[in-house]
């Protein structure tokens, strides 16, 4: 386990990438637009690994996109800020943006066979971001694509370069795809669930490969994933998002021993753990994603909060709950956070009522 | 409620002995002649005690799912038999297998694709009930369906709805229910909760343990997740390849596994928690799984194991052989390995040791792949611990 430097975590450094109050809104007509990201803002430095963490449906997924400038024009409205080395991405001409995809950011998505194209073979793949890119002549390309899908680990690749994506395995695809996005050694790297298709054995390998990169290369990686096992091996400060928000920032040690809000205690909770045995109780979050309240009415999590109060809804407390300070390098959006240090995370009194908040 | 797999007994609810299936690989348009065999399951044996639940591992396209399918006889097996509370099952045909079926149920992984769209609640539930003639005519069906309804935790307005309206979750209670209408003594779950957001899952598993204690029911459950199979099953099965690789009661497998394969894949799963991930032993395995239309001669797991020997691995094919009390390991050097006689090798060293052994064509120089499958990965190096 390779642990950056306390510079970059503690964010002396200068940040690859700021996004601040970034916010998605997804219109169509005849119905009530659905705001997606809900004023989000985060940063990376070099050499740093962030985790944005939620559930399907909290807007992770959107957030990643958003960055990357890959959310269509129609019925889509982003606003906030996003700047990637200090440059504004949001509302950039299509010109540039092109420019930066794939030079100086890059993603690795979660499905390896649908972000590649079937009827091309790998290894053109690989060259056509070094022709776009980088000035190179064919047979240049063609070198330094075999080089990069050396890199990933990809066994024999002057071979592998001319078949296709359906002849390589899950984790091979995934590897190249990381090979194609890492071609101009980009300053940021967005992972989104890069290893939820693969079986264990091939995800250790695909997050050992991640983690060497950041550390040989110095890139920002933010890694997209709904696991927490995942960000508890990666990433440094991990983001939790809930419905469009980001409810608690924590560097991750914090994080797992001491979580505040009672979403994130409740996710730790509900995870059947491999180092606990048989009979180690679960105590699952009490209903669905879908049982959200919008932000505006109250905190979108209270219905399913067990610490959940009367001021948690906007209309009693007359505000929205923000997102503040708590202890150093912490941000949370809680008014009725879970205490510590004596409890274990998550264990209340209503816990085990699963069946009946099913709605 | 642990009890001991392979003690045979009265209270023995299935036993599965050589259990094969083998799927042909057709080829040609007009005459098609089969070119070889996919060996999906290759020989398994394993005993489910009455009331106890057996958790199935493995990574995907090992088989695990194809097994439970044949147990109940949703895909013909080629050779074995699964003897069901003393019936052979795989014998059975027509009118008395559908009676058999009402005993075995199952609970799928895709819950929307499992449900039929054009059915409402009410109609899912009712339909095995009519179908075994259970239930006492139109009110007592009625009566049977709010209580399972009940006890799945759904509301009765839930009856008039269709499977699209529900989240995932309570489609899944809805499998589960339709599963459980029927009360039958052994239910097969094949990844109950792989398709559900982490939260979700738990009310899931926590409802199967639920039901599990007030029905009496036996569990087979097949599954990816090395953590929800803990979490929920008395007795472990690995499986790699089509056969199992090991058995042991599941808090010993977990204390210690015996298997090489079982350790890597044990040592692969991420827990949530900073400070065991840091000090965590992280066994990295040499590429992916081999076909198993040409699988790997001798042990199977030998072209990616980091314990590989010199000898006997190779060429031998190591039987399921009783390590201790309930523990069932197929390798060779189970013991050497247990009592850390034998030691590791990286993946680099491994793949090296295998480029000496083999004859490896076509390879350039400077690559030292020596796999002749399609889909073999080259190994990282092994992390740096603490």
């Amino acid at each position: 386990m390779v642990q950056t430097g306390s510079a970059a975590a503690g964010g002396l450094a200068t940040p690859v990438l700021e996004v601040e109050d970034l916010a998605v809104t997804f219109a169509r007509r005849g119905e009530q637009p659905t705001r997606a990201v809900d004023g989000v803002s985060f940063s990376v430095a070099p050499g740093e690994t962030i985790g944005l963490v939620g559930e399907s449906g909290c807007g992770k997924s959107v957030t990643s996109l958003a960055v990357m400038g890959l959310l269509p024009r129609r019925g889509v409205q982003v606003t906030g800020s996003v700047r990637l080395d200090g440059q504004e991405l949001i509302g950039a001409p299509d010109r540039v943006l092109r420019s930066l995809r794939g030079a100086d950011m890059g993603m690795v998505f979660q499905d390896p066979l649908s972000s590649l194209n079937p009827t091309v073979p790998i290894g053109t793949q690989v060259a056509e971001v070094l022709l776009e890119h980088r000035e190179m002549t064919k047979a240049e390309a063609r070198d330094e694509a075999t080089r990069l899908l050396d890199r990933v680990g990809i066994p024999d690749p002057a071979r592998r370069l001319k078949e296709y994506p359906h002849q390589l395995s899950g984790g091979m695809r995934q590897r190249a795809l990381i090979a194609m996005s890492l071609a101009c050694s980009p300053r940021l790297l967005i992972a989104d669930e890069p290893t939820t298709a693969l079986d264990v054995t091939i995800q250790a390998q695909i997050l050992e490969l991640l983690r060497e990169l950041v550390v040989d290369s110095g890139t920002a990686l933010v890694m997209i994933t709904h696991d927490l096992g995942v960000v508890a091996g990666l990433c440094d400060r991990v983001h939790v998002m809930y419905a469009g928000k980001v409810i608690e920032t924590a560097d991750r040690h914090d994080l797992f021993a001491r979580p505040r809000q009672p979403y994130t205690g409740g996710l730790l909770a509900s995870v059947p753990r491999l180092d606990s045995g048989r009979g180690t109780p679960l105590t699952p979050i009490r209903g669905s994603a879908a049982d959200a309240i919008p932000w505006a009415e109250g905190c979108a999590f209270a219905p399913r909060c067990d610490n959940a109060q009367d001021d948690c809804l906007t209309e009693v407390s007359g505000s929205t709950v923000p997102l503040e300070p708590d202890g150093p390098g912490r941000e949370l959006r809680c008014r009725h956070p879970l205490e510590h240090p004596s409890a274990p995370a998550g264990a209340s009194a209503f816990g085990t009522d699963a069946p009946g908040a099913a709605r | 409620m642990t009890a001991a797999p392979t003690s045979p007994g009265k209270d023995e609810l299935l036993r599965v002995e050589g259990l094969k299936v083998h799927f042909p690989i057709k080829r040609g348009i007009f005459f098609d002649h089969t070119v070889g065999h996919v060996q999906a399951v290759d020989g398994v044996d394993l005993v489910v005690s009455r009331g106890a639940t057996y958790g199935l591992v493995g990574e995907s396209g090992c088989g695990k799912s194809t097994l439970g399918r044949a147990i109940l006889r949703l895909v013909e097996p080629t050779a074995g038999r699964v003897l069901f509370d003393g019936t052979d099952v795989a014998a059975l045909k027509g009118e008395p297998l559908r009676h058999m079926r009402q005993r075995m149920q199952m609970v799928f992984q895709d819950p929307l694709g499992s449900l039929d769209p054009r059915q409402n609640v009410e109609s899912l539930l009712s339909e095995p009930l009519h179908a075994h003639g259970l239930g006492g005519g139109k009110a007592g069906i009625a009566e049977k369906i709010r209580t399972l309804l009940d006890a799945v935790g759904l509301p009765s307005a839930a009856l008039r709805r269709y499977p699209h309206e529900f989240s995932g979750g309570q489609r899944q209670r809805i499998g589960i229910a339709r599963a459980v209408a029927l009360e039958p003594d052994l239910l097969i779950a094949d990844e109950p909760v792989s398709a559900l957001d982490v939260s979700v899952q738990a009310q899931v598993l926590n409802l199967l343990e639920e039901l599990q204690e007030r029905l009496g029911m036996t569990y087979l459950v097949i599954a990816h997740d090395l953590a929800v199979v803990r979490h929920i099953s008395d007795v472990v099965g690995v499986m790699y390849l089509g056969s199992l690789v090991e058995q042991a009661p599941a808090d010993d497998l977990y204390e210690q596994p015996l298997h090489p394969y079982t350790r890597s894949l044990m040592s692969a799963v991420p827990v949530p928690d900073p400070g065991v991930e840091e000090r965590r032993e992280r066994i990295l395995l040499a590429g992916d799984l081999p076909s198993p239309a040409d699988p790997p001669s001798g042990c199977r797991f030998h072209t990616r194991c980091p314990w590989r020997q010199k000898t006997r691995c190779d060429d031998e094919v190591p039987v399921l052989r009783e390590l201790g009390p309930g523990r069932l390991v197929s390798c060779h050097w189970a013991e050497e390995i247990r009592d850390g006689v034998l030691h590791p090798r990286s993946p680099e060293e491994a793949l090296h040791a295998g480029a000496a052994a083999r004859p490896a064509p076509e390879t350039q120089p400077g690559d030292d792949d020596p796999s002749p499958f399609l889909g073999r990965d080259q190994p990282l190096p092994r992390a740096e611990q603490g």
